[in-house]
């Protein structure tokens, strides 16, 4: 038997802050870049707002010094500079308006507020597996939420769609929470059920289904919120916890059937919802035929918006007008749903490229923390928040650069909105808790290595090679 | 669990690399033919940033650009722009461009390909780019007389040197004000043209170019061409009955208030233009044959487009299919249709001894340091007439003025040269008023066509004579008193 004896752990701290002050710098640069460029002076308050951002990405920090001494350490330095660069892009589309809005005030107003809540789930859950106990109620949290703007005074109707729910003068997006509660949920009962769902089961076409017993409850969350989702119009967050459930499933019964069963139903779904939504069909058509000029000029439901921010994109060109210099303002929603678009035209393709490669770090960062942890829980908590994110990414920008139908989903950290900024702190919040461990070093073994003789040592023996095993 | 994690995350870089593609095609390969897609804006933005060059018009600029301090960078301004509209058209945010302002961009901007090297210059100097000025033919003081001639009647009038092909004056009426279509704010912008659109009287149509009319009596200049050209003399005696029986119908034609053309039945082909008698030149299309006719209008410029460098479009002589529509055709009614500019340029053939003179609009071209980048060389269009039937043609346009249906066009000193027309439009819409005229006679600085919609002021009551030539001859009198 081989002595174990781990590699030592760095807690990397350091390293995080030097990441730390590089995205601080990019984030103020950029919001100073935004005035000088469009108004020719610094913004009044850039030292306030410099400050602020250092006082929250440094407190962060300094938390994770203390409560998670071992989490990853490039994971907050990227979710500070997307919302830095995020922050500043809704101040230059703010300055673009013939009347200055404010949305870069309330944006980092929610940015500190997302800031304190991840700390604060970083101080109270000391340990992921706690959230474990809580399955099914983050499935009736999250179906509470998905209901919540159905209900009749709270809820409002924008656009078309009814995703919002009025807390005295703000409006928030309760979707944007049940994704992680859902995935609380899905986590906790796959780890529950991956056995008998991965097993027990007829075979049909070579392949393996479940038994409708063990699949039923998560069948019947899914079915019940995306129903709920399309009578609410929200068609990019039905597809995102569809994409959550696909992937979750996968993770937990290691069966590439369930993708190809996924993507069955996805299709006839998609195919069905397109015949029988006009809202649905809609953006079939202004994505197929996004340059006809009827599509283009249909009000509501054309290509418009896409055609006009693939307009913005394409006069950036490769390394974009530069901040402050470009229009991104002629296309709607340009700081929340289009804050890709914007994003090209004043950073370029080599701006926007940076961009995603920031959050392809994020996201594999994510998923490198689900391949550490130990427990299965954690495993599938952290690969379904991390995937999450990338597919929110993917669903969006997607739909910005006509890749696939825009839906209309926010970029995390990027787009202006307090619901997606809290919720996606909160996800870094979790996927930093469950990275520190991963990461955190095993208890030393090295007193264990002499073989034992007596019964006693021997069931012992037992649970230890079982321990080891659960460690590899 | 960690090998479908490690699959998962295959399936997210794939995700990404996808993005990326999908980024690179947007904003590398699809950018120039995004750019220049007519519906995005922000390449008229761009070029709203730049100083673009001014059109000049006897030496003072008609349109500029001064710097507005808001988001454009540059305020289009036209001075006295209804008068010139129609020429230099307008500059718009929401509208885009017309006119000189559309035919010339590339070098108002400064993007000509003949500029390239003032481009490069202002690259290495830091320079801001400037467009070049782009200076007109036009002649301030006639246009001013044209527009003022013309009053508050809807029409045209065109003048140009018959001898090089310049135009000298270019007036439709009713006008706009082009600075109301170039301003910045949308609403406002959007408001005007709406409002100018949805006007009965189309301000926004330039008549002289983009309009054609039946040319009526004025049409008779091309058949009288057709026939010396055959052969027949200004004393040549023509058959001039009171009315006219049209062959295979029932129908025929009278002449002018239907009296006869002369005291006997024949009268001299001089004679029968004096005085504009419809049935001698009726006998005589038919005489002369449709395809004679047809080819000598297309002589004189009918069935070409020209860009001067405004676009203008044909002028039609379709071919009659028998010999009653022959003779109507003959006096300028049936399909017959006609630009103004066209009526213009049969005049100016005229004066010209037969060789018609490509029109042109644009002087001169001067890049920011001044220097002369595009200068108009007169060329010729072609030939319309042989110079004896120029010269015949020239005498007898001479007796309408002086002895004829154009006298209100005489000039006290001034030999001029013209032709009445009363063109018939709808039964229930008075006549349009026709003149094309040319002066001086034998040294001609001036070729002119006025047309008065629907007789003008004087309605059903209206003539050739009495509404257009009156303005001809003010325009004439603009231009002699250079």
């Amino acid at each position: 038997m081989a002595t174990i004896s781990p590699l030592p752990v760095r807690p990397g701290r350091s390293v995080e802050l030097g990441l730390l002050a590089l995205a601080l710098a990019l984030g103020v640069a950029a919001y100073a870049l935004v005035g000088l460029n469009v108004t020719g002076a610094l913004p009044a308050n850039i030292f306030g707002y410099g400050a602020g951002m250092v006082l929250l990405g440094v407190g962060l920090h300094v938390i994770l010094r203390l409560r998670a001494p071992y989490a990853d350490q490039v994971i907050l330095p990227v979710a500070i500079a997307l919302n830095g660069i995020g922050l500043a892009m809704i101040y230059r589309i703010d300055l673009s308006h013939a009347e200055p809005t404010s949305f870069a005030t309330r944006q980092l107003g929610w940015t500190a507020i997302g800031v304190v809540l991840a700390a604060v789930v970083l101080v109270v859950l000391r340990d992921h597996r706690t959230l474990r106990r809580y399955t099914y109620t983050a499935m009736v949290a999250g179906l509470a939420l998905v209901l919540l703007p159905l209900v009749p005074g709270l809820g409002t109707t924008i656009n078309g769609a009814r995703i919002w729910v009025h807390v005295g003068s703000q409006s928030l997006q309760p979707a944007e929470f049940a994704k992680i509660a859902f995935a609380v949920f899905f986590a906790g009962y796959l780890v529950t059920n991956r056995d008998t769902l991965a097993l027990a089961g007829p075979k049909v076409l070579g392949l393996q289904l479940p038994r409708i017993r063990d699949l039923g409850p998560i069948i019947v969350v899914w079915a019940f919120s995306l129903a709920v989702l399309v009578l609410e119009r929200d068609l990019g967050t039905s597809l995102l916890f569809f994409g959550l459930f696909v992937a979750m499933l996968y993770l937990a019964t290691e069966r590439l059937s369930w993708i190809v069963l996924g993507m069955v139903m996805f299709a006839v779904g998609a195919v069905l919802a397109a015949d029988f939504f006009r809202h649905v069909g809609d953006r079939f058509e202004a994505w197929l035929n996004a340059f006809d000029n009827d599509v283009f000029n249909q009000s509501p439901g054309g290509s418009g918006q896409l055609v006009r921010g693939l307009f913005g994109m394409a006069s950036g060109g490769l390394f974009g007008t530069g901040w402050g210099e470009g229009r991104p303002g002629l296309v709607p929603y340009a700081e929340s749903d289009f804050i890709f678009a914007s994003l090209g035209e004043e950073l370029g393709l080599t701006g926007i490229l940076a961009i995603l490669v920031c959050f392809l770090v994020l996201a594999q960062r994510g998923l490198r923390t689900a391949i550490g942890v130990r427990d299965g829980f954690g495993k599938l908590l952290a690969g379904g928040l991390a995937f999450v994110v990338a597919f929110q990414c993917f669903v969006v920008v997607g739909g910005v650069t006509r890749l696939i139908p825009l839906t209309g989903l926010t970029l995390p950290f990027m787009a202006y909105g307090g619901s997606s900024l809290l919720a996606n702190w909160v996800v870094v919040a979790l996927l930093l808790r469950i990275s520190d461990s991963a990461r955190r070093p095993a208890p030393p073994l090295s007193e264990f290595v002499e073989p034992p003789t007596t019964t006693a040592d021997l069931q012992e023996t037992e649970m230890l090679r079982g321990l080891k095993q659960a460690r590899e | 669990m960690n090998t479908p994690l490690r699959r998962i995350s295959i399936v997210v870089v794939t995700m990404f690399i996808a993005l990326m593609g999908a980024a690179t095609w947007t904003q590398y390969v699809r950018a120039p033919a995004l750019n220049d897609d007519p519906r995005n804006v922000r390449t008229l933005y761009r070029e709203f940033d730049n100083s673009r060059g001014p059109i000049v018009i006897g030496g003072e600029p008609v349109a500029a650009s001064t710097p507005s301090g808001d988001a454009f960078g540059y305020q289009r301004s036209y001075t006295n722009g209804p008068l010139f509209a129609h020429v230099t058209g307008f500059y718009s945010v929401v509208y885009s461009r017309t006119g000189i302002e559309r035919e010339e961009n590339d070098f108002l901007t400064g993007t000509a390909d003949s500029l390239f090297l003032s481009r490069i210059q202002d690259l290495f100097t830091g320079r801001q780019p400037q467009g070049s000025s782009v200076e007109l033919t036009i002649d301030p003081a006639v246009q001013q007389a044209a527009w003022d001639a013309l009053g508050d009647q809807r029409g045209a009038v065109v003048a140009l040197d018959p001898t090089t092909g310049a135009i000298l004056a270019l007036v439709s009426k009713p006008s706009f004000d082009p600075n109301a279509l170039a301003g910045h704010s949308t609403p406002a912008v959007n408001e005007a043209y709406r409002a100018l659109e949805a006007d009965p009287a189309s301000p926004l149509i330039n008549r002289v170019t983009r309009e054609t009319y039946p040319p009526g009596s004025t049409f008779k200049l091309v058949t009288a061409a057709a026939a010396l050209e055959a052969g027949l003399t200004p004393d040549t005696q023509v058959a001039a009955p009171q009315t006219l029986p049209l062959p295979g119908s029932s129908s025929s034609i009278p002449n002018f208030g239907g009296e006869a053309c002369g005291p006997g039945a024949t009268v001299s082909l001089a004679e029968a233009l004096r005085i504009s008698c419809n049935t001698a030149f009726a006998q005589l299309g038919i005489d002369v044959g449709a395809d004679a006719l047809q080819a000598q209008a297309e002589a004189f410029g009918f069935g070409a487009e020209l860009d001067i460098p405004l676009p203008v479009v044909a002028s039609e002589y379709p071919l009659p299919p028998d010999d009653a529509l022959t003779a109507i055709s003959a006096i300028g009614q049936w399909d017959v249709r006609a630009t103004p500019l066209q009526m213009a340029l049969v005049s100016a053939a005229i004066a010209n001894g037969g060789t018609t003179m490509t029109p042109y609009l644009v002087q001169t071209v001067r890049n920011p340091d001044l220097e002369v980048v595009q200068e108009a060389t007169p060329t010729k269009l072609g030939t319309a007439v042989s110079a004896s039937t120029a010269a015949a043609l020239r005498d007898m346009m001479v007796d309408v003025v002086d002895n004829g249906t154009g006298s209100a066009a005489q000039i006290s000193g001034v030999r001029v040269a013209g032709k009445t027309g009363t063109a018939q439009t709808t039964d229930d819409a008075a006549p349009h008023a026709w003149f094309t005229a040319f002066a001086p006679a034998d040294a001609p600085r001036v070729a002119v066509a006025v047309i008065v919609e629907n007789g003008g002021s004087q309605g059903s009551e209206a003539t050739g004579g009495r509404v257009a030539a009156p303005i001809a001859k003010a325009v004439i009198e603009a231009v002699l008193a250079q």
